[in-house]
């Protein structure tokens, strides 16, 4: 099975807007999902400089699936979601 | 405090917008569209009964963005007529909280209350335990008559079903002293006599009722006038932003701020300081001091605890020493601290060498309007590097510490952390005072009103357990402090 890439954006923007805690989000999914899943803190991911989209932030990439007002429950369970896993 | 939730996610929306309808070429029309624009026609709205509804509080809250009071909005002035006023006004005022009251019809009145829970049980436990007279039967359940109730809550501890409960109106129950009450119109409004400023109603309102007048606008006008506009940065600062304070201060040169400063620079001057007085003391057969560099814990001594004051230190904040040295290295400069704090405001009103005040929200805010990111920026340097200790100031047991460190013997000191301020801690410092010593003869008492120190401030942008990682990462490569004499 294809691993399965998270890409939190740690842009100033995102941290701002709540990105800060989701810095665990690191070591958590190391933990639950070993190497299924992959982790990279990348900034920025571009998605909050459209008109207002900052309003959406902070922002967390799954594969291709954009998670707006992005928290370490929503994250989570859009990977459980593409394992699979209920 | 762990500021993840949607509350706090508006405020700063809503600070995004004010700067940049301020920076626009029409701050006084677009401030006006801020509510329309967050919540355009047809939208379904995510939070409240309808549209209208939820752009009367985004005009609220725009108010206190403005930095004016929502409680003496009488409705009919348009948020056009604020920005002009706030562009005109020369003076911050004193009172620096207010009280959006639309948001407290949400919230129920404390009270004690029997739930469905109740079992109609043969004991009646909770009718033995009332002293009061408060509690009777209706078809064989409990109930509780409001008036009579003290809200003693023995009734709740008896039950053997846990169906009596406590309901909590978060406000008054963070206040440390009773400044944030509800009163019979189930509005909470805040008794400023009381009032020390900490910020933690602000932390506990799960519906964000609680503001600060924002100065933004006042420090956005200084800029824009070309004045010369040097940021003091409190410690509690690394970690709160992605990068490092270097590439920080470069990205707050280019947000328009002349020069930026450490408050860590006076921590220094206040640590040794602070430790010169301690062994001074200790001399003279005092039993114990207590710092003095926590905001709030100022406003209540001043307020509500004035019999500690033998035993406080008299040593400066750090704020106060690093404006004194900003103002004497550049003259005309407006001095702007950078803080987490609401009741740094009080600080600073009453500090001429301190002109405004900005928290790390607004700072925030400010470069997400300026589309600024600090993780492109060089490295900007710093007049003096600070030292370790000083930059820990900002987490609980670093004051302290820094104390400690400072001496020559440190065996001298023992410490106590009185981490974060609450009526059970506040009962603490009385019987300090009362039997003139400190439990398990501790003689330096360091005083949080947060718990957590600084950087469990009400406007802190990160969660404490990852702010003190970053610290701690940082400043264990900086210099350990000067020892005194």
């Amino acid at each position: 099975m294809k691993k399965i890439s998270v890409k939190l954006c740690v842009g100033t923007t995102c941290f701002v807007m709540g990105g800060g805690g989701l810095l665990e989000l690191e070591e958590i999914i190391l933990e639950k999902y070993g190497d299924r899943v992959s982790f990279v803190g990348q900034s920025c991911l571009d998605l909050c400089s459209k008109s207002a989209e900052y309003a959406k932030a902070p922002f967390v990439k799954v594969d291709d699936e954009i998670i707006a007002e992005a928290t370490i429950e929503k994250v989570l369970e859009t990977i459980d979601n593409k394992l699979g896993v209920k | 405090m762990n500021n993840q939730s949607q509350a706090i996610h508006i405020k700063k929306e809503i600070l995004v917008r004010i700067i940049k309808a301020f920076l626009s070429d029409d701050f006084i029309e677009n401030s006006r569209l801020i509510p329309y624009q967050m919540r355009p026609k047809g939208m379904v709205v995510p939070y409240r009964c309808c549209v209208y509804k939820e752009r009367a509080i985004i005009k609220d809250r725009v108010i206190a963005g403005l930095g004016f009071p929502i409680e003496e909005d009488d409705e009919t002035v348009s948020l056009s007529a604020y920005a002009k006023q706030a562009l005109e006004r020369e003076k911050i005022s004193e009172k620096n909280l207010t009280v959006l009251q639309a948001a407290c019809k949400g919230c129920a009145t404390n009270k004690i209350y029997v739930t469905d829970l109740c079992q109609g049980c043969l004991a009646r436990s909770c009718y033995n335990a009332c002293k009061f007279g408060a509690i009777s039967f209706v078809n064989g359940k409990s109930i509780i008559d409001e008036a009579k109730c003290k809200k003693c809550k023995l009734c709740v501890k008896e039950c053997p079903y846990n169906a009596i409960v406590k309901i909590g109106v978060p406000c008054e129950d963070s206040c440390p002293v009773g400044a944030i009450k509800k009163d019979e119109t189930n509005f909470a409004s805040i008794d400023y006599q009381k009032c020390i400023n900490c910020g933690r109603c602000i932390s506990s309102c799960p519906f964000g009722a609680v503001h600060e007048r924002s100065q933004i606008i006042d420090v956005l006008k200084a800029i824009k006038a070309g004045k010369k506009i040097v940021a003091i940065i409190a410690p509690s600062i690394i970690g709160q932003f992605p990068g490092t304070i270097y590439q920080l201060k470069s990205a707050m040169l280019k947000a328009g701020f002349s020069d930026v400063y450490e408050a860590a620079l006076g921590a220094d001057i206040t640590a040794n300081n602070e430790a010169k007085e301690f062994v001074e003391r200790m001399e003279e057969g005092s039993p114990f001091m207590t710092t003095s560099c926590c905001a709030g814990y100022n406003q209540l001594i001043k307020k509500h605890l004035q019999e500690i004051t033998p035993f406080v230190s008299t040593t400066k904040t750090p704020l106060y020493y690093t404006a004194q040295v900003v103002k004497q290295e550049i003259p005309d400069a407006l001095t702007v601290f950078i803080t987490p704090c609401a009741a740094k405001r009080c600080e600073a009103f009453e500090n001429p060498d301190v002109d405004l005040v900005m928290n790390y929200e607004e700072l925030g805010a400010l470069f997400i309007a300026k589309k600024i990111e600090i993780l492109d920026m060089e490295d900007s340097g710093y007049v003096k590097e600070s030292s370790k200790q000083a930059r820990n100031f900002g987490y609980s047991g670093g004051v302290a510490e820094a104390v400690k460190k400072s001496l020559l013997d440190e065996t001298l000191l023992k410490p106590f952390v009185v981490n974060g301020l609450s009526k059970e801690n506040i009962a603490f410092l009385r019987k300090c005072v009362i039997s003139k010593s400190c439990e398990g003869g501790s003689n330096l008492i360091e005083v949080m009103c947060c718990e957590g120190g600084c950087i469990g401030g009400n406007a802190t942008l990160n969660n404490q357990k990852s702010a003190k990682r970053q610290i701690d990462n940082f400043t264990k490569d900086s210099s350990e402090i000067q020892k005194v004499e």
